[in-house]
């Protein structure tokens, strides 16, 4: 089966359309990181691959079907979503927030069975929260909370996370060390990875797949290696910049051409005569 | 794990906060206490063993009358009515994500006022007499608070309800249909300014069983039914993004779970008018005291607002004695202070 996948989808916020007509498949048990300037449609992409925004025409299918004719908590059983900075309300402790995930499993009568227990107490453990969880959500430390949310979807133990800017606001320690967690979802249990991310060279780090989103399609997708290039980075996002393999993992590694500590090097100088 | 236990039989299962529990028997025994000292005061002074006497038909004939049939009625109409309110807000808190969302505030319970105003006016004679039964009162306070939920929801539709259209578009009408009352007020009967004056700062004087034995069944339903909903609630605290992902059906629970708090605040409107602040803070305590789930919160919050009301009507009667304060006028007292405090303490 083929994981998520789009048909002619377009997507519209009244008479603005940001995608149109898009085909495109996600690799399953990958990371797939999307990528595209402010504004580009990324989020909503995202947004709409979780149902949460209704496509003006096409579909979104999760293994072959359209998520539209199926139960939302069906979908909420297969595919997670962490939107972007959610908030908490005051007091919630850790343990309450957590044990929410399992919503898509419950109804009137089985609220809380073996089977929520075990995956909250497994979630909290993957998170590293356990000693944590009467602590209320709110007096945690920003890269913790973003751990006790992922903590929350890794609960509603689905195949597929779909994640909108996880490591915004953190610090670089802690966006490594939330992205080293998604990493480490996906390689131990084959989880498929669907986010979006701000920074570029952190995108081709950890990605597998990258998706550029622009104007109003999918630009470009594949392996980072292949997919970044200077010409890629000056068309979509309208910057100057050289790309080189990193010198320890050999990923692209992107160096704007800024004015900030400017050398005359012959490389730039090269960028400078195109 | 120790503050919870699960509770598991067959496909039965539930997860029993301690604390919350313990909560919820410390208010009952406050609520009880509170009753008792309330049935004992008055004209006739009634000692608390006594009155527990009283009321099980094992004390003196004089007593009992006073006690059963006098006050009785009085003291349960209020603690109703503080439920229903409490439970109201606690459940409006949830649907629109912010700790200043009130019935009061959002102008439901103006809604039931006007409807009620509106009842009284259209249906009195020229000699100030009712020409329909007064059994239809709660009706009109009930369609009155539902339809002003109604009307704030679809106002504030936008392809979706956001909880800060749904409070602006609130407040606004809060205020449009205070003037409707006061103009009904004007063009109806002379005798309805001063019984009307009353009702809308809210009272439980002149309390009966009759009043009782009709709030009774919907506002404990109402409740049981918002407690049962409590894992939806919970959900919707998150936000929009948060509930749809995990499969709730955000804008049709949101648009029900604002029904049932209509209904709440409306069928408390009727009899009692519009105790104020009491959705408020009732659940703001209870927040503080079990914390924001909403198993926890609901019942928790409902006894609090019975005790608040029950002690303001308590202390209406007895600290102006031979006057009467109406229980409304403390509750506001109380409230519009902490309104402020609330209002100071979310700017940071």
């Amino acid at each position: 089966m083929n994981g998520l996948e789009t048909k002619a989808l377009t997507l519209a916020y009244g008479e603005r359309v940001v995608i149109e007509g898009l085909d495109h498949v996600f690799p399953k048990g990958k990371i797939t990181v999307l990528i595209g300037a402010n504004g580009s449609g990324k989020s909503t992409l995202l947004r709409s691959l979780a149902r949460l925004l209704k496509p003006r025409d096409g579909a979104v299918l999760l293994d072959g079907k359209a998520i539209s004719t199926m139960s939302t908590k069906a979908v909420a059983r297969k595919m997670a979503i962490l939107p972007q900075s959610p908030e908490c309300p005051e007091g919630l402790t850790v343990f309450q927030l957590v044990k929410q995930g399992r919503y898509p499993y419950q109804n009137l009568l089985q609220q809380w069975s073996a089977e929520d227990e075990r995956a909250v107490k497994k979630a909290l453990k993957t998170t590293r929260l356990e000693q944590f969880m009467d602590r209320p959500v709110d007096s945690l430390s920003g890269g913790q909370r973003q751990r006790v949310w992922i903590a929350m979807v890794l609960a509603q133990e689905t195949d597929t996370i779909l994640l909108d800017e996880p490591t915004t606001y953190l610090d670089l320690a802690h966006q490594i060390d939330i992205l080293d967690l998604l990493y480490a979802l996906n390689r131990n249990e084959g989880r498929t990875i669907i986010m979006v991310l701000h920074d570029l060279n952190l995108s081709v780090r950890y990605a597998d797949n990258v998706v550029v989103v622009h104007d109003k399609t999918v630009y470009a997708h594949g392996k980072p290696e292949e997919v970044i290039t200077p010409e890629l980075v000056q068309k979509v996002f309208g910057l100057k910049c050289l790309i080189m393999p990193d010198p320890v993992y050999g990923k692209p590694l992107c160096i704007p051409c800024g004015k900030g500590g400017r050398k005359d090097h012959e490389s730039l100088r090269a960028v400078d005569t195109q | 794990m120790n503050r919870y236990t699960p509770l598991r039989w067959k496909r039965v299962s539930l997860l029993v906060d301690k604390k919350a529990v313990a909560a919820l028997g410390a208010f009952l025994l406050l609520v009880a206490g509170v009753a008792i000292l309330s049935l004992g005061s008055g004209d006739m002074s009634i000692p608390p063993a006594e009155v527990v006497k009283a009321l099980f038909g094992a004390g003196e004939g004089m007593h009992e009358l006073v006690v059963r049939s006098f006050r009785l009625p009085r003291i349960l109409l209020a603690l109703l009515a503080g439920m229903a309110l409490a439970a109201s807000g606690a459940v409006l808190q949830g649907i629109i994500r912010n700790p200043l969302a009130s019935p009061d505030l959002m102008g439901i319970t103006g809604g039931a006022s006007l409807a009620v105003v509106t009842f009284l006016t259209v249906f009195s004679d020229r000699a100030n007499a009712l020409t329909v039964s007064i059994q239809w009162l709660p009706l009109a306070a009930f369609l009155g608070a539902f339809l002003m939920g109604t009307i704030v929801y679809a106002l504030a539709w936008k392809g979706g309800v956001t909880p800060l259209r749904l409070v602006l578009i609130g407040i606004g009408l809060t205020h449009a249909v205070q003037a409707l009352t006061t103009i009904m007020i004007l063009f109806g009967p002379i005798y309805l300014a001063t019984q009307v004056h009353i009702w809308t700062t809210g009272s439980v004087n002149g309390a009966n069983w009759n009043q009782v034995t009709t709030l009774l069944p919907w506002a404990l339903l109402l409740i049981a039914w918002i407690w049962i909903s409590a894992r939806h609630l919970n959900i919707q605290e998150l936000g929009d993004a948060i509930a749809g992902g995990v499969g709730s059906r955000v804008q049709r629970e949101r648009l029900f779970l604002l029904a049932v708090s209509s209904a709440l605040a409306g069928s408390a409107v009727a009899f009692v008018g519009g105790i104020g602040f009491v959705g408020l803070m009732a659940p703001h305590i209870g927040r503080r005291i079990v914390g924001s789930s909403y198993g926890a919160l609901v019942p928790v919050s409902a006894l609090i607002g019975g005790f608040l009301v029950l002690g303001a009507d308590w202390i209406g009667r007895t600290a102006f004695s031979p006057m009467e304060v109406p229980a409304g006028v403390f509750t506001s007292a109380i409230g519009a202070p902490y309104f402020i405090y609330l209002l100071l303490r979310t700017r940071n």
